[in-house]
């Protein structure tokens, strides 16, 4: 007991919540990006793009460092110019995978050099790959809403055509659905919303924002307005839910949080979808014990 | 299941006045098609009437599936004429239905059966689609049309090939098209699926009119329904009723070599006509 004292003391918590004010609500519009783009990011089954994504996204915000501007606009910089690259290379999934998997390295690279070259403070660095919202200014706050807005807006607009894209793009091709079109701007708006959650759990931990919501939802439903709202939930719970326990902690940092939260989320729909996947795969059983009395077969 | 005696020319029992030849819906004249320098086919030459039901057969490669591309505004025609309901071809038109391959869906798909119908209706614009009890309605009309109001709400990625297949089709109808284009869509279904999928797009397009264009390599499951052959082989074509074109001697002329056609059982069976499929799949593949 007395270790986990020394882990978590819950003094002063009320003035600490006061501090981070800026830092909860930038990780709220964390939930609410993430939970909705993992919708996309899963029925398109693109997660390998995001992580290569947010290794280049590391790259800008290590150059951004070095340089001495500003460290979530180089991440959006880095993320925009690997997003672009996978989207206009990567129109089959086979090749976008092999241009992820040359990308990702490079970018983890050059993060890398640039920040051996970088001599100001070591937790700057340690920051990037792992989270660093706490230490979010105002400034960048401004920066990343309006990206969020970008985002939102991006995705009320394409959801439908998007959607229709991403289940099946042949005949969504044949309705006049543009769908090369689609799958560029899809990347964009998915390199912004990578950028942010640099910002909040880190290079290495984006998935845990942008992959495992949508996945732990689309166990449990797949009513095309639920699934977005749960996977808005559970993103949500976990970036303001990391951070609001992360306080109590003056030794973790926030990252381990969001990631346990998320994947707990994610157990507990796994556990839930499995019951429901034997139920939905008996009443399929059903159906087609009883096909031939279908009537069209019957007036045969 | 009886087999009707199949005339040349338009289905005349879809048309109340016989003789009064309808306007094609859809016109093909001299049309070539080309890849690069190679000449997939070339002189086509198709009016189709409303109604019509038109299997598109050949060995892999020959160019049915482009053929198919062409009237979906995705190929272009290297010189000739496609035109459907008298406008020449576009993409996304809406007077085109489109019945893709059977494909597995992925079990997390975020959709349910009446979801994937609905994006037939409008799943090309833009926005969100939220719901709306008038679409609603007509979704429950078009899955009521193929049988499948009893798994409406069923998450696609538990639906077996044959109902998904269903769902394709009555997509492929929401726009109330004049002409639906199948890409082979009873292949890797069970036999009850085929011959179900089969009779609910001939029961489909004698209640609306519409034409079909079915590519296939195994013309049996649709044998009673279909009006018209359309064989391409080798860039060349022959057009007519299926017992005029599936014989050994027309045939052979077509393949320039001997192919034999063998009825058994009330099935047409090609012997020697690489009709297997397995044979090219990646000549196939590089025409698709």
């Amino acid at each position: 007991m007395s270790e986990l004292g020394e882990l978590f003391t819950f003094e002063d918590y009320g003035e600490l919540l006061g501090l981070v004010a800026n830092s909860i609500l930038a990780a709220a519009l964390l939930g609410v990006v993430g939970g909705l783009v993992s919708v996309f990011v899963v029925a398109r089954d693109i997660p390998f793009a995001v992580h290569g994504v947010s290794e280049l996204s590391f790259a800008g915000a290590g150059f951004a460092l070095l340089v001495g501007w500003d460290v979530v606009t180089g991440s959006i910089v880095g993320s925009l110019i690997a997003a672009l690259i996978i989207g206009l290379g990567g129109t089959k999934a086979g090749q976008r995978n092999a241009i992820t998997g040359v990308l990702m390295p490079f970018g983890l690279g050059l993060g890398i050099l640039f920040l051996a070259l970088y001599d100001g403070r070591a937790a700057n660095k340690f920051g990037l790959l792992t989270g660093q919202i706490v230490a979010i200014t105002p400034a960048q706050l401004r920066l990343l809403v309006v990206c969020a807005v970008i985002v939102l807006a991006a995705l009320a607009v394409m959801w439908r055509p998007l959607m229709f894209a991403s289940v099946d793009g042949e005949v969504a091709r044949a309705r006049g659905v543009p769908v090369g079109a689609l799958s560029i701007a899809f990347m964009l708006v998915l390199g912004l919303a990578v950028a942010l959650s640099v910002q909040v759990v880190g290079v290495l931990l984006v998935l845990a924002l942008l992959v495992t919501p949508a996945a732990a939802a689309s166990q449990v439903s797949a009513n095309p307005f639920v699934v977005p709202v749960l996977s808005v939930v559970f993103a949500t719970v976990s970036s303001v839910g990391g951070i609001l326990i992360a306080l109590g902690s003056p030794i973790v940092p926030i990252s381990p949080f969001v990631t346990t939260i998320s994947f707990a989320i994610y157990l507990v729909c796994r556990a839930w979808g499995a019951r429901r996947m034997r139920r939905l795969g008996r009443q399929r059983s059903r159906r087609e014990a009883t096909l031939d009395r279908h009537s069209s077969l019957r007036a045969g | 299941m009886t087999h009707r005696t199949v005339r040349r020319g338009p289905a005349t029992h879809t048309h109340p006045a016989p003789g009064s030849a309808p306007e094609p819906i859809l016109r093909i004249h001299d049309a070539q098609l080309r890849f690069g320098r190679r000449v997939v086919w070339h002189g086509l030459d198709l009016d189709v009437s409303p109604g019509e039901f038109i299997a598109v057969l050949g060995p892999n490669g020959s160019g049915k599936t482009s053929l198919l591309k062409v009237l979906l505004g995705q190929n272009r025609l290297h010189s000739g004429s496609a035109e459907i309901a008298g406008h020449p071809v576009r993409s996304g038109s809406r007077a085109v239905g489109y019945v893709p391959q059977q494909r597995g869906v992925d079990p997390q798909t975020p959709l349910r059966a009446r979801d994937l119908v609905r994006l037939g209706i409008d799943g090309d614009r833009w926005g969100l689609g939220l719901p709306s009890r008038k679409i609603t309605a007509q979704v429950d009309r078009l899955l009521a049309s193929v049988g499948a109001l009893d798994y409406a709400d069923a998450p696609v990625g538990t639906l077996s090939g044959g109902e998904l297949q269903r769902l394709r089709l009555a997509q492929a109808l929401a726009s109330d098209p004049r002409v639906l284009l199948c890409d082979e869509p009873l292949l890797s279904l069970d036999i009850t699926h085929q011959h179900l999928v089969a009779r609910l797009l001939d029961e489909q397009r004698r209640e609306r009119d519409t034409a079909i264009l079915f590519v296939t390599h195994e013309i049996n499951p649709i044998l009673p329904y279909v009006d018209r052959v359309l064989y391409i082989v080798g860039g060349h074509f022959l057009v007519g009723c299926p017992h005029e074109v599936i014989t050994t001697a027309a045939l052979t002329r077509l393949y320039g070599y001997p192919v034999e056609v063998v009825e058994a059982a009330g099935r047409l069976l090609i012997v020697g006509g690489d009709d297997e499929g397995a044979h090219h799949p990646a000549q196939d593949g590089s025409a698709a």
